[in-house]
């Protein structure tokens, strides 16, 4: 069982008094998140036909945290994501042929090819990669922190980890860094009840709040599920990150939909968890919102065709792309390359 | 011309960097009120004030990959691991964020980042803090390692390796912190890469790195006593390594003998061996013989020290060897 029962309804936003989005903000919302869901949906495919090589961890269900916090970063801020961030690269805005090319291993790709789907990053967008070593994002992030407040910049650094990342010892040594030095760090697990293949309640004794909180750092937990929920906690976390308040952690329980990578046959989960995963779809649940807040189906669906067909662009034309040749891949092992090399 | 000590030598390079760069900035255990257990960042706190200058918590993992982002963000971190032994601890930062970056992200950004951490028996510390683990760390793809002999070359090789854009684990014998040489007044930087040839010679190359240096000048007053004309070459750095001035060495003499505190087996010794059967086979006149530690930890009494730790005798009697 996951720690977030399945059979739990996903409620609707709680506000105090409601919180007013222009239409225009609302579909940037949902172009991002569906935008997520559609390139995770073809690469589950492109992957089962062959034409995404290696591991892929998809995000499915998760859309609504790299998509509810990407409206709230700036370009300079800086994220450090991990295995399963492809919504966290999309959110903060990596174009879709930087990342498809880099995913079907073409010399076009933003990393040229040598990264693939657990190392895409922009750096020029402060997205520093996703990363394929469990809780390595957060010290990156801590470090990224350090680097803004040295050079008293307002920017803030992005740590996003999973619930397995929990047990991980880095993560104790980075909010205790954080916190002692108060820098501008928002800590963003995506708690989806699963440590890889074990179920996260029998790795992990402890909770985040009260980990985040002996380290004297403020928590909020949120139905990552409910994008509307996400966008305004991490307005709320970021506002007191940028006026100097010091770190911040936020809990997104949300679920997975995939097995850890795709081709995992998910042998260790109940059917019935897996059966209810669409009660909590955050898709859906955010066009019930959209609905109350009254945009209508046909613009919700002329978004997600557009999307659609961008997706499928950005897919064709690295299908077109070219293999990586060698000799260039060899000769980057170094910035600054010191040639010593006799015979 | 200044006479200063292995670690003021530091201190000079260090300070000067972050003076003409203020994205510099030092991180590591204890080095800004202590002044790093060797006294080696002294006074620097004082100069460039507690962001520059950041005494971090005993975590080395973390810091280690937090050194990553924050050169992936702007600015050129120095970080001290206090013992090479606790390189073991960052290994993650190191190994798999540091080296891999500028590669797996396809050439954008890099990551100047400098590791500074003193290896190295003589003290008694014992098996958890004597180690000379460099070999673990050349032997990595995108990380550049350098190990000097003396006070200037430490302070010339440590300006180079601050303005190098990758990462630089920089290795210093903790036997030499003490050590006086005279360092010049004017700024100056060693290229990464390039060996010293350190002393001339016509019988056999000797080539060593580090505090080994020593050992083989003292061994080759000895052999000139003997009419041994031996040659030395201060590898200086040993990824890259300088191929060619060993080559050149070795053609001139054509013995070699290759020395250095570390673990003889899988070390530095090891790939400079290799290298020189397969390129300069043609070269040799005798088989190529290493002096280094045995494959043992490295015992805290100073008795079993003293035995453990390869000295001047040891390169003597390799020397004899080849001339055999």
């Amino acid at each position: 069982m996951t720690k977030q029962s399945a059979t739990e309804k996903d409620k609707p936003v709680e506000k105090d008094k409601p919180v007013a989005y222009a239409a225009a903000d609302l579909l940037d919302l949902y172009r991002r998140m569906i935008t997520i869901r559609i390139v995770e949906t073809q690469l589950s495919r492109l992957f089962a036909d062959g034409e995404v090589p290696g591991f892929i961890h998809l995000s499915v269900g998760q859309e609504a945290v790299a998509a509810g916090l990407g409206g709230v970063l700036r370009a300079t801020d800086t994220v450090a994501s991990t295995h399963r961030g492809h919504g966290h690269a999309l959110a903060k805005g990596i174009s879709l042929d930087d990342f498809f090319f880099e995913l079907m291993a073409r010399d076009e790709g933003i990393c040229r090819g040598r990264g693939g789907s657990m190392h895409v990053a922009n750096l020029s967008i402060g997205m520093l990669g996703a990363n394929a070593i469990v809780g390595a994002s957060v010290p990156i992030a801590l470090g990224s922190a350090l680097s803004h407040q040295v050079a008293g910049s307002d920017a803030i650094a992005v740590a996003f980890f999973g619930d397995g990342a929990m047990a991980e010892g880095v993560l104790h040594e980075s909010l205790n860094m954080a916190a002692l030095w108060q820098l501008p760090l928002l800590f963003v697990c995506e708690n989806n009840g699963w440590a890889e293949f074990s179920p996260t309640a029998e790795q992990f004794v402890a909770d985040l709040k009260n980990l985040a909180n002996a380290f004297g750092i403020p928590h909020a937990k949120v139905n990552g599920n409910q994008v509307l929920e996400v966008e305004q906690a991490g307005q709320q976390a970021v506002a007191a990150i940028r006026a100097g308040q010091g770190p911040y952690v936020l809990e997104c329980m949300t679920h997975r939909w995939r097995g850890h990578y795709e081709g995992d046959p998910q042998k260790y989960r109940d059917a019935s968890e897996l059966e209810l995963l669409g009660d909590h779809d955050p898709v859906m649940l955010f066009q019930r919102v959209l609905r109350e807040y009254g945009i209508p189906d046909e613009e919700i669906e002329q978004m997600r065709v557009a999307v659609h067909a961008q997706v499928e662009g950005a897919v064709e034309r690295a299908r077109q792309g070219t293999l990586p040749v060698w000799a260039d891949a060899c000769r980057d092992v170094y910035a600054h390359t010191i040639e010593v090399r006799h015979g | 011309m200044a006479e200063l000590r292995f670690g003021h030598a530091i201190n000079r390079a260090l300070e000067e960097s972050m003076r003409a760069d203020e994205r510099v900035i030092l991180l590591g255990e204890d080095i800004a009120a202590a002044g790093g257990p060797f006294g080696v960042t002294r006074g620097l706190l004082d100069k460039f004030g507690k962001l520059r200058v950041r005494d971090t918590p005993i975590s080395e993992a973390s810091m280690a990959a937090a050194a990553v982002g924050a050169a992936l963000s702007g600015a050129r971190p120095v970080l001290e691991i206090m013992f090479m032994d606790f390189m073991t601890l960052a290994m993650d930062g190191i190994v798999n964020q540091a080296a891999k970056a500028h590669y797996m992200f396809g050439a954008q950004g890099s990551v100047p980042l400098v590791v500074r951490t003193p290896h190295g028996g003589g003290i008694s510390a014992g098996p958890q803090h004597s180690q000379c683990l460099e070999a673990w760390f050349a032997h990595v793809p995108g990380l550049k390692v350098v190990c000097p002999s003396s006070p200037a070359d430490a302070y010339g090789l440590l300006k180079s390796a601050i303005a190098d854009p990758d990462p630089v684990i920089f290795v210093e014998n903790k036997a030499l912190y003490a050590m006086k040489g005279e360092v010049p007044n004017e700024p100056f930087s060693l290229p990464l890469g390039k060996a010293h040839p350190l002393r001339a010679g016509t019988d056999v190359s000797i080539v060593t790195y580090g505090a080994m240096v020593h050992q083989a000048a003292r061994a080759a007053d000895q052999l000139a006593s003997q009419g041994v004309s031996a040659e030395i070459i201060d590898l200086r750095s040993l990824q890259p390594w300088d191929e060619g001035a060993v080559l050149e060495s070795l053609a001139k003499t054509h013995r070699l003998v290759i020395a250095h505190e570390a673990v003889e087996a899988f070390g530095v010794g090891a790939e400079v061996a290799a290298r020189m059967a397969d390129i300069g086979f043609d070269e040799l006149d005798a088989p190529i013989v290493r002096v280094g530690a045995p494959f043992v930890p490295v015992p805290f009494a100073p008795s079993l020290e003293k035995i453990y730790r390869p000295d001047a005798e040891q390169i003597i009697q390799a020397v004899q060897r080849v001339m055999a």
